[in-house]
């Protein structure tokens, strides 16, 4: 008897315990936020109890299934562009929600920090025209560093990435040469050099090759100790890439839609390799039969995410975005709707 | 309590019906056996059904797998036409797709790590199918092979990279190479290792099997036992090594993750056996997952279709190879 009565109530318990946890939402993309997007979806599930599962599929995958409709929400590091907009075939709203930097990094054995590279030397590196270590237009720019007579590696992204991405947003931007024969694209057609799989792949590989020369995430080179260049931005000051310099970066004259690369900023002490990462989800909510509830849970948690949530931004390496781009975003989720009505007031 | 009750009856009931058939007339024992006959007639019939359903399934799965590489590599298909398989460069953002970087890195890495793995594996199958065939030491040779085939290939990639990777690097920081460490020569080597067991094992079961009988005649006639491998065993059992061989082949063809950990994951045709390659498998790995484009995912389900054209010929030609063998063996 005492058993059944036990049963019993594990079985209500687990009823009831769904019934209170019951509104769930799903989204899916980058994987450059992921650590932060699941510390935020972790601390907000237990001041709601609304329970978001985020997998880091890739930029790619999570636009796909946001516009395949799986998803409540999608995330990238690369806007979406014009013809993914139209495929998506009803409006979208991109949400900022922290600020990433992709930072140079080397080993080159006996210089442990402060190289100092030019946009034009990255791209020579990166296109295989820069060679050695000690070619003159990189010694030129480090008068006081002992640069050894050693080839360089050049370890890039064998997956698609939204890192790869920004890297070459960026480098299309500055270097005229690069522009023509790779441009920007999450998977380039690489000229030289060698491919690690994710972040930590490349950050792998840079440690292990003598000579190699990489590009990974703010993050990743801080955590796994590995330098990183200063790099001349479009004013000509050295920056050096952290949370504040990729941050004012983003100081800059946003669109309203918030579609926008920052990189080679025009911003004074801005790092040039920077970006928004974004979440993304449907301008009109009411389709696939998804509930006003579910609906409104969405845009309730991007709310939250672009205010309270930024508190845990700086302590996993993400810049917070600026009261500017808060506004913005105000008016952007203010403008989702169920059925032609406001979520939001 | 109620629960307890039922289950000790319903226990009890069948107990007293074993006892009452014990004691049946013999009119009712007969009858029993004939419906004994009928059932397994029926299990007979069900029991071939069920192997013929097995048999369909692969049929359908092969059909299956090979008719949905088609359809969706139409785009692909349609786009390039035969020049898909010329064509060297990979360029996503430009739409523009070729394959021979990666046929060349898959074939060459595969036959690479066959041409590595061939004196071990040969050896170890004589050496477990006629030195030692029993005792403690083969036992132990064994079972290390079972598990070099059964340690998951992840492995063999982390292993790859904290032994064989360094080695490279220091031999090409020797002869003059950039070092990056991985590339073709890395690849190779791990994938010989992970096909020593299965050509190994084939190898040994089909020695095992040469009859005593030709060894013994080759003996009587003064051979060597060194004669009686070279001469008897092998040529006797060519087949089985063949198909040994193919079917390491197969799975060097095929393995992505230590491959995609060591080969250095670059869309170019490897100058040299150090510099970093592409294999399909690899390349499916790291790109699938964010293949936007219609025409990217397309291009990667055609190589994809590639490999399983690549894969079957060999095992095609493996057994057209055992099938003359077998033919000249036994004439």
């Amino acid at each position: 008897m005492l058993k059944r009565i036990f049963s019993v109530a594990a079985l209500a318990s687990l009823v009831l315990g769904t019934a209170t946890a019951q509104t769930s939402l799903t989204g899916s993309g980058a994987t450059f936020p992921e650590p932060l997007y699941r510390k935020m979806f972790d601390a907000y599930n237990k001041q709601t109890r609304v329970k978001v599962n985020y997998q880091g599929i890739g930029s790619g995958g999570g636009i796909k299934q946001l516009t395949d409709k799986v998803t409540d929400f999608g995330a990238t590091d690369a806007f979406m562009n014009e013809k993914e907009l139209a495929a998506a075939g009803a409006p979208i709203v991109h949400i900022p929600t922290c600020i990433g930097a992709v930072v140079v990094c080397y080993n080159i054995p006996g210089v442990n920090t402060g190289l100092k590279l030019t946009p034009d030397i990255i791209a020579g590196l990166f296109l295989g025209k820069i060679t050695k270590w000690n070619d003159p237009a990189i010694a030129a720019e480090n008068p006081k560093v002992k640069l050894p007579d050693m080839s360089v590696s050049v370890v890039h992204r064998s997956d698609s990435s939204g890192t790869s991405y920004v890297f070459t947003d960026y480098l299309t931007k500055v270097n005229a040469e690069w522009k023509d024969k790779v441009g920007m694209n999450k998977s380039p057609n690489w000229p030289t050099g060698i491919g690690g799989k994710g972040n930590p792949g490349v950050a792998d590989l840079v440690r292990r090759v003598p000579g190699a020369v990489g590009y990974v995430e703010l993050v990743y080179a801080s955590v796994n100790k590995i330098a990183f260049a200063q790099i001349k931005n479009k004013s000509g000051a050295y920056v050096t890439p952290s949370l504040k310099s990729a941050s004012a970066a983003a100081a800059v004259d946003l669109p309203d839609d918030t579609r926008v690369s920052i990189t080679d900023t025009d911003a004074k002490d801005g790092y040039p390799i920077a970006t928004f990462t974004w979440l993304i989800l449907y301008k009109e909510q009411d389709y696939n039969r998804r509930t006003k509830a579910q609906a409104k849970a969405a845009v309730d948690l991007l709310w939250w995410v672009v205010h309270a949530g930024q508190r845990y931004n700086e302590g996993l390496y993400y810049s917070q975005i600026a009261p500017a781009v808060v506004k913005k975003c105000e008016y952007l989720l203010k403008s989702v709707t169920y059925g032609g009505v406001p979520l939001l007031k | 309590m109620a629960e307890f009750h039922s289950l000790n009856s319903a226990d009890a009931r069948p107990a007293e019906n074993k006892g009452g058939a014990e004691q049946a007339p013999p009119s009712f024992k007969a009858a029993r056996g004939r419906v004994g006959r009928t059932r397994g007639r029926i299990g007979e019939i069900l029991f071939k059904i069920l192997l013929t359903g097995g048999g369909f399934v692969v049929l359908v799965i092969v059909a299956g797998i090979l008719l949905s590489l088609i359809v969706n590599s139409v785009p692909s298909l349609a786009a390039f036409g035969p020049a898909f398989l010329a064509g060297t460069t990979w360029n996503p953002s430009g739409g523009e797709f070729g394959a021979l970087p990666f046929i060349v890195g898959t074939i060459l890495t595969a036959f690479l790590a066959l041409f590595f793995s061939l004196p071990f594996s040969l050896s170890l199958s004589v050496l477990l199918g006629e030195y030692f065939r029993k005792g403690p030491f083969a036992a132990l040779i064994r079972t290390m092979m079972e598990l070099l085939a059964g340690i998951p290939s992840v492995i063999y990639g982390l292993a790859g990279t904290f032994f064989i990777v360094p080695l490279i690097q220091a031999l090409e920081m020797g002869i003059g190479f950039v070092p990056y460490g991985v590339g073709i020569i890395s690849a190779s080597i791990v994938l010989a290792v992970m096909i020593i067991p299965y050509s190994a094992s084939l190898g040994k079961e089909v020695l095992e099997l040469v009859p005593e009988e030709l060894k013994e005649g080759a003996y009587s006639l003064g051979a060597t036992r060194t004669e009686v491998v070279t001469r008897i065993m092998v040529p006797y059992s060519f087949s089985g090594i063949i198909a040994g061989i193919t079917l390491a082949l197969g799975r060097a063809l095929g393995e992505t993750i230590a491959v995609t950990m060591l080969i250095g994951n670059m869309n170019a045709i490897p100058e040299n056996l150090f510099a970093p390659g592409q294999t399909i498998a690899s390349l499916i790995a790291n790109e699938f997952n964010e293949a936007g484009a219609d025409l990217h995912r397309a291009s990667l389900l055609e190589l994809g279709l590639i490999l399983f054209v690549i894969t079957a010929l060999i095992t095609i030609l493996g057994k057209y190879v055992i099938r003359k063998m077998s033919v000249g063996g036994s004439s």
